[in-house]
């Protein structure tokens, strides 16, 4: 097992990046609740891993399993959903739409239903870029893509979140 | 290049990812090209709504407790015995907290209220300046011009050079008023953005840039050489940062 020289390690190197960890999940899977479960799972998994951690960049090494964790959590969950009847997500109450929001003045609400209306690949890759500010190499490390698919992945997400916050999204820049 | 393959290169240009031969064959397609224009406006006013609405979401102070809980625990092995650990951890948190009374006492004075005021008032003044006819009182972008200007009207002498090579043209000088004291600043073009530098003189000693956003602008502070430098913009934050790093070069 390890010693606590490691343990000392890890609180140095790896748990200034907890908030990098659970941002992450929180967006991945949608909920707060969620987050901390599968971020909690991820920082375990990444204590019991940290021997083989080779030096480097430990957020995106971070990230890396944070994210793995979280795509794990959502196939799971995906297929007791399919099994059950009632999806929330299928029949729940409509949710406001953007242009909505928008009228409201809630930019903050606005811009988290458009992000969260992205697929998880797009999705993270805002995330990364934009909350996080993470390098294009970074991004890479952390979902796993070639570093010169970054730039075309991130091109297509951040045109479906101009297409989820709607026209509305130029008028409501122009006001800030 | 062509618009398609500008349109993907573009990204890699506004995350300054592009390398230096990319970034001057994307910038001299920008020059032809509006519709590439705009979309960086587009751009830049998402990054910017963004920084606005702060979605970055923090763990709680109670989810990091049971991080730390976890990990404290986890492993069987320790190499002090049970009850040291906790005297060990009784005189680390005994200089936690002396530390940080210190710290609380020291930085009291650029806590973030004070932070958030001293940006407030540098933003104003930026949005001051962007009212017509406001924004240089001596129009020149050769540095030779605009120094000697500033002779007589200020109690210091600014450094003022021109960035036109790297980007950042110089457009002209003015004299305003931040903190109260009278303040050289310096206007710089930055594709359709401006940027003002405002430069005062200060006692303290040189300082790392910090930075910050408000209202969906930008700014940046460092101390250098016995003066204090404080960039504003709504150009994108790594436009400030390279203007910062040619002004400490």
């Amino acid at each position: 097992m390890q010693d606590s020289q490691d343990r000392v390690r890890f609180e140095m190197l790896v748990l200034p990046h907890l908030d990098a960890a659970y941002n992450l999940a929180r967006w991945l899977l949608r909920s707060g609740a969620d987050a901390e479960d599968v971020a909690q799972e991820a920082m375990l998994r990444s204590y019991r891993f940290f021997h083989s951690f080779q030096g480097g960049d430990v957020r995106a090494w971070l990230l890396q399993i944070v994210r793995n964790t979280c795509y794990t959590y959502l196939e799971k969950n995906r297929r007791v959903k399919d099994m059950t009847e009632f999806d929330e997500e299928l029949h729940g109450p409509p949710s406001p739409t953007p242009e909505a929001l928008a009228i409201a003045g809630d930019n903050r609400a606005r811009l988290t239903h458009a992000l969260e209306s992205l697929s998880p690949r797009y999705r993270e890759v805002i995330v990364l870029r934009e909350l996080e500010g993470c390098s294009y190499k970074e991004i890479a490390t952390i979902i796993s893509i070639p570093i010169g698919t970054v730039m075309s992945t991130l091109s297509r997400a951040r045109r479906e979140l101009q297409l989820a916050l709607g026209p509305s999204c130029e008028e409501a820049n122009r006001e800030l | 290049m062509s618009c398609d393959r500008a349109g993907i290169a573009l990204h890699g240009y506004f995350d300054n990812e592009l390398d230096a031969t990319a970034g001057s064959e994307f910038e001299r397609h920008l020059e032809r090209c509006s519709d590439c224009v705009n979309e960086l406006e587009a751009l830049d006013s998402l990054r910017s709504s963004i920084n606005v609405a702060r979605l970055y979401e923090k763990a709680t102070p109670a989810f990091r407790k049971k991080i730390l809980a976890d990990i404290g625990f986890a492993p069987p092995v320790a190499v002090f015995p049970a009850q040291s650990v906790w005297s060990w951890l009784a005189v680390a948190a005994a200089l936690i907290l002396v530390a940080y009374t210190g710290w609380r006492v020291v930085s009291s004075n650029r806590s973030s209220d004070y932070e958030s005021a001293f940006a407030s008032e540098i933003l104003d003044a930026h949005l001051r300046s962007l009212q017509p006819g406001h924004l240089t009182d001596v129009v020149s972008t050769d540095q030779h011009t605009v120094k000697p200007w500033f002779d007589g009207k200020l109690d210091f002498s600014p450094p003022v050079k021109d960035f036109g090579d790297q980007g950042f043209p110089l457009q002209g000088g003015r004299i305003d008023i931040v903190h109260g004291r009278t303040v050289a600043a310096l206007v710089y073009a930055r594709r359709k953005h401006f940027v003002n530098v405002f430069i005062w003189p200060t006692d303290e000693k040189d300082a790392a840039p910090r930075s910050g956003s408000q209202r969906g602008y930008q700014w940046i502070e460092w101390r250098e050489g016995g003066m204090d430098f404080c960039a504003v913009s709504d150009a994108v934050p790594s436009a400030l940062e390279q203007l910062q790093r040619l002004f400490t070069e």
